[in-house]
């Protein structure tokens, strides 16, 4: 059904100071529980370490993201997500873990440039200085939910509720326009 | 006459003019003048009029403590009214207006209040309108409206074109204000490694250091501010920023900023205004100190400024405020003035020095300039009205009943001393201690602010900090304990002539009789006087809060920058007790106005607020959706056809629903997904009735209460597996019970292994609705759809022409209804494809009237309609849905409260009127007689009301008195006015009791 799937705002981009683009579709899996217990599963299914706080481990295509001391974030190719799901649900049979496709519940942006910390710094509460490529935050963006992962030197996406997809890319646009530099880390 | 010297003007550049006009005048300045500073060029000395008695005003200060040179700034969708020419940066094309004035800024009718002030005395306006009661809002309180207040509101059409922002920063120390202490904290602060951020709200570093001729290392101090600014600008753990205003501290080390990036150059393509949210670990304030004027009478005269800001207008912006000044003066700093007058070659008739002898090394080199000072003496009273054309000089110690001299003069400079800007230390509760020798209150620094660790986070330094004499080893130590480094000695020293102390003169002269008390001015801008705050004292007031509020002092847009301790000072004199027996006011963010758009930030057009789109809006939208909020979501109302009227194409939407197929996108709903071994149990307690015996497959329709027993959301539970389950809530609701789970997971049942995953937007759901709905799905073909394969209130999942589908056949319609959940991702493409399939059915979208009418026409309640917080589920006859062997669920003992199981309580009916016709919105039924409030008495009121398309007539739902057990009975609606409206009641089901069409 790959081919009748579509991202929220497919193509949307926006060139400020800092890039912005509707990153398409991502396959996203919620996966809750006690960590310890679902590190093998995890590791199987992904070929991901389980992360440590606030940080993202990778393996090929596979990401996996640290969300909570009970929760983590797989992020994997859109069309891989329905059967990892299912892999993952097998291999913890039995156990107290929940499992869930959420790849549709979300809308994914990347913020690039050197300056993507200053078109974020106007909307989420946070030190940008501490973070650098592998970390992931949880926040909000004005007054919508966000996560904020950290993806290189020069890049960032930013994951959002799919609804607000249209909010969240005219905020980062209005962030990252050109002449409000702030000069705050770049 | 005020005028541009020939030569000099620190801040001016000669060889940029920029024009602007003042009440539609043409004006020439320079840039990197004040507004303030170029009209004072122009020979402007009147600016605007007082708030009460419409008194003519000029330009006092050269600041942010400036009460009387506001003015209107712009046109249009630009205009601003209230804004200081004293910190508003010159640029070409400036447009200014004064206010408060009718008709005419020179001619002003309503200054005929000035001619009889005891008539305007404190308390006036409380004692005068009191009586009678009702006049206050009718007649009085529109008539002083107009003849009192400053600038005039923008036009509700303006609409602002600039844009704002706000940012979140970070550092471990923030030092506010970057004079030479400022300066010099953050460069301490700074060379031990930690992140240093400096504000300064001018355009300028180094304050008042240059133009005092402040010395650092024996060179003038312009030397050391750039070399430092050099040095701070190369290191990589500094940030520095002009005209960024520290507006406010806050709890924790916040501190709001306020940055005006394009003020003085609105030509830019960048915000105006940008608001910094800072977190700091530690807050340096370096804010400076402000000079306070002499309570003299017509003191408000322009042309009688600040001594230290006619100083400011001389040496930065080369203006002689006047051809021959004087300055009057308690102390040795505002000798400077008179200096820096005679080197400009302004005349100096003399410094009028209160104090018995002036000895100090400034008097002395005054007198060596050929400046005459006279001692002991003090301004009897300025001559002239709207400048200042000369002073008479009394005794000191005198009434003032007879003048010892008359001095001829166009400007009159004032020093009463200085009083440390402690707004920022005392906004999150530092503390303040009465400097006995400096006579002001300054941070007591034992008391600072506290942090969450119980230890000081606010240091202050310089001025700020009662330092009015070398700055630099008290901003070293500063910076250094702000930053936690080990001590070390200063090196740079700033040195200062020596000066004498300042005798404190409250009243000038310090007998003076009434007819000069109530001419001396302390609260400029309020039009408060040194009578009024007497007045207040002999009349009992004597808490500084209630006297501020009872004379207004204060109470201004200035906030008291100028008044505050001169008025407390009376106050303390009238109620015979020392200064800080009475104590301040209490400083309050921000330190000066800050705009509305500053505040909004990003919050403004699109994105005001987040509005919510579900996978098939694009859908609604080019199909002629009629939208409504819903939450944060927009909803098709109904879908308009060509030429149709709103209440035509619900009605048509409705009858195809019953009679044919129709889509509903219920993307909305609220879908929670509630897994673990303990779900069930958990389930339990959140729903009226049972979960747990739920099967897997199966659906069922469930009732969630609060503790009281209120209902507050319901919806369809469908069990996935054993451990898990979805539920789905309304579509306002998903967010609300999500949280309202996770309060009873994280903080009273944090050993049940539940784990809950809102899945809301993970699906589209679309409902396929009408007695054709099966074959239409069918048309789509891949799973069996049937009533034995799927029977009602049951789900199933499969490819669903070719889509990843969960049906599940629930109606909340009355029909034959599939509910189809897909993957958000799908949304769309199932819902073309469901439209294209079922485009010779004859299928239509319906929208959220057609749905509410659906539901109605078979009784079934909604939350928010039939509910409002204060609706228990026996009251809406679902007690069929609580569950009787449940030992306990959210809100079982809050039902069983006495009010809860009175029979009297109002409960659901269906309402039929005789007439046919619809009942309104929210009648209350009504029965003869009055309540105690004389209101009609009530027996009821309708909670759902429409037009049935089905039923040809309208039918409603509503809560009455003991309604079930009264079927049949008539009872009487109030309508518009004294109409009322006869209704039947009856079953509430008003459309296939038995259920037979949905169960097909």
């Amino acid at each position: 059904m790959s081919d009748l799937a579509i991202s929220a705002l497919p193509g949307a981009r926006f060139e400020g100071f800092a890039t912005v683009a509707e990153a398409g579709l991502q396959g996203m899996i919620t996966l809750r529980g006690d960590l310890g217990t679902l590190a093998k599963a995890l590791s199987d299914v992904t070929g991901c370490s389980v992360p440590e706080t606030r940080k993202i481990t990778q393996a090929g295509a596979n990401a996996v993201a640290w969300m909570s001391p009970d929760e983590v974030l797989i992020l994997c190719p859109h069309d891989a997500a329905p059967a990892m799901e299912s892999s993952l649900r097998n291999a913890l049979a039995g156990e107290f873990a929940t499992v869930a496709a959420v790849s549709d519940a979300r809308a994914v942006f990347t913020v690039t440039g050197p300056a993507w910390r200053d078109a974020l710094a106007k909307l989420c509460p946070v030190d940008f200085g501490t973070l650098e490529a592998g970390d992931i935050r949880r926040t909000r963006a004005g007054q919508v939910a966000a996560a904020v992962l950290v993806t290189g030197a020069e890049e960032a996406r930013v994951i959002c509720f799919r609804s607000v997809a249209q909010y969240m890319f005219d905020l980062l646009s209005v962030a990252a326009s050109k002449g409000s530099e702030p000069a705050l880390y770049a | 006459m005020s005028h541009r010297l020939p030569n000099g003007g620190r801040l001016i550049q000669r060889g940029k003019p920029q024009k602007f006009t003042f009440n539609g005048k043409h004006m020439t300045g320079f840039a990197g003048d004040t507004l303030a500073a170029a009209l004072l060029a122009n020979d402007q000395m009147l600016l605007g009029r007082s708030f009460k008695y419409h008194r003519p005003r000029g330009v006092v200060a050269s600041g942010a403590e400036e009460p009387n040179a506001l003015v209107e700034l712009g046109k249009g969708d630009s205009f601003e009214p209230n804004q200081r020419t004293t910190t508003t940066e010159l640029f070409d094309g400036l447009t200014a207006a004064s206010q408060n004035h009718w008709p005419s800024l020179d001619f002003d009718l309503l200054s005929i209040n000035s001619m009889v002030p005891q008539f305007l005395t404190a308390g006036f306006y409380y004692k005068t309108f009191i009586q009678p009661r009702a006049f206050w809002k009718h007649v009085y309180e529109p008539i002083i409206r107009r003849s009192a207040g400053l600038g005039k509101a923008p036009s509700d059409k303006a609409r602002d074109p600039d844009r704002y922002e706000q940012i979140y920063a970070f550092c471990d120390v923030l030092v506010i204000g970057g004079g030479i202490a400022g300066l010099q904290a953050a460069l301490s602060a700074a060379q031990s490694g930690v992140k240093v951020v400096l504000w300064e709200q001018t355009a300028h570093w180094g304050g008042r250091a240059p133009v005092d001729g402040v010395e650092i290392d024996g060179k003038p101090a312009d030397d050391w501010i750039n070399t430092t600014l050099q040095t701070l600008e190369k290191m990589p753990n500094v940030q520095i920023r002009t005209r960024c205003m520290g507006a406010g501290v806050h709890d924790h080390g916040y501190v709001l900023g306020y940055e005006r990036i394009t003020d003085h150059a609105p030509e830019l393509d960048a915000p105006r205004h940008r608001l910094w949210r800072m977190r700091a670990g530690k807050i340096i304030t370096a804010t400076g100190a402000i000079e306070r004027p002499l309570s003299f009478a017509g003191n408000d005269v322009p042309g009688v400024m600040l001594a230290s800001a006619m100083r400011d207008y001389i040496v930065n912006y080369a203006i002689a405020p006047g051809a021959q000044i004087v300055v009057v003066t308690n102390n040795d700093d505002a000798y400077r003035t008179a200096i820096a007058a005679r080197k400009a070659g302004i005349g100096v008739a003399a410094v009028v020095d209160a104090r018995a002898e002036a000895t100090g090394a400034l008097p002395t080199q005054a007198r060596v300039l050929g400046i005459k000072v006279l001692t002991g003496k003090g301004v009897r009273k300025v001559k002239g009205g709207k400048r200042v054309k000369g002073v008479e000089l009394c005794r000191i110690d005198s009434t003032g009943s007879a003048h010892t001299e008359v001095l001829e003069c166009d400007a009159i400079a004032m020093s009463g001393g200085w009083s440390p800007v402690v707004h920022l230390w005392s906004h999150c509760g530092g503390k303040l201690i009465w400097d006995e020798n400096g006579h002001f209150f300054r941070p007591d620094p034992n008391r600072p602010p506290l942090g969450a660790d119980g230890a000081g986070f606010v240091l202050t330094c310089g001025a700020a900090n009662g330092d009015l004499g070398a700055v630099l080893a008290g901003a070293h130590a500063a910076g250094q304990s702000a930053a936690g480094a080990e001590t070390t000695p200063a090196t740079p020293t700033d040195s200062l002539p020596e000066e004498a102390p300042l005798e404190p003169v409250w009243i000038m002269p310090r007998a003076a009789d009434y007819d000069l008390r109530m001419k001396m001015w302390l609260d400029f801008q309020n039009d408060v006087k040194v009578s009024d705050v007497q007045l207040a004292a002999r009349e009992g007031y004597h808490s500084v809060e209630h006297t501020k509020r009872y004379t207004t002092l204060g109470m201004a847009t200035d906030q008291g920058k100028l008044s505050n301790i001169n008025g407390l000072a009376v106050l303390s004199d009238a109620l015979g007790q020392p200064i800080p027996a009475t104590g301040t006011t209490t400083f309050r963010p921000p330190y000066t106005p800050i705009s509305l758009g500053a505040i909004a930030g990003e919050a403004r057009g699109a994105t005001f607020q987040p509005l919510r789109k579900s996978p098939i809006h694009d859908w609604h939208e080019a199909n002629r959706a009629d939208w409504e909020p819903v939450g944060q979501w927009r909803r098709p109302y109904t879908y308009l056809r060509a030429g149709e009227k709103r209440d035509d194409a619900v009605n048509r939407e409705v009858t195809n629903a019953r009679e044919n197929v129709a889509l509903l996108d219920a993307s909305t709903l609220g879908k929670i997904l509630v897994s673990g071994p303990d779900a069930g149990r958990f389930l339990d307690m959140l729903y009226t009735n049972m979960m747990s015996t739920l099967k897997p497959g199966k659906c069922r329709y469930g009732l969630m209460c609060n503790e009281n027993g209120f209902l507050m959301d319901d919806g369809v539970v469908a069990r996935i597996d054993e451990q898990s389950f979805l539920v789905h809530t309304t579509s306002g609701g998903a967010d609300r019970i999500h949280a309202w789970m996770e309060d009873w997971l994280q903080c009273e049942w944090w050993d049940w292994k539940v784990h809950t995953v809102n899945l809301t937007e993970q699906f589209a759901q679309v409902a396929v609705v009408g007695p054709k709905a099966r074959q239409l799905l069918e048309r789509l073909g891949g799973m069996d759809l049937s009533r034995e394969t799927l029977p009602f209130m049951e789900w199933a999942e499969g490819k669903l022409g070719g889509f990843d589908a969960r049906v599940f056949r629930i109606s909340f319609s009355g029909e034959l209804s599939f509910e189809i959940a897909v993957p958000a991702s799908q949304g769309r493409a199932f819902w073309d494809k469901l439209m294209a399939e079922g485009a010779e059915m004859g299928i239509m979208p319906y929208g959220t009237e057609a749905l509410h009418i659906l539901r109605a026409e078979k009784g079934f309640i909604m939350i928010g309609d039939e509910t409002d917080g204060t609706v228990i589920p026996q009251d809406l006859g679902l007690n069929w849905a609580i569950s009787k062997k449940k030992n306990d669920f959210l809100g079982k003992r809050g039902m069983e409260r006495e009010a809860m199981v009175n029979p009297a309580r109002w409960k659901l009916v269906g309402l039929e009127t005789l007439d046919g016709s619809v009942l309104p919105h929210g009648a209350l039924a009504v029965v003869p007689g009055l309540n105690a409030n004389k209101q009609a008495r009530t027996e009821g009121r309708v909670t759902s009301t429409y037009y049935s398309a089905t039923l040809g007539r309208g039918i409603a739902m509503g809560l009455v008195e003991r309604g079930p057990e009264r079927m049949g009975e008539e009872i009487t609606f109030a309508g518009k006015g004294d109409k009322r409206i006869k209704a039947r009641i009856v079953d509430p089901v008003f459309y296939d009791k038995e259920g037979a069409k949905q169960n097909v």
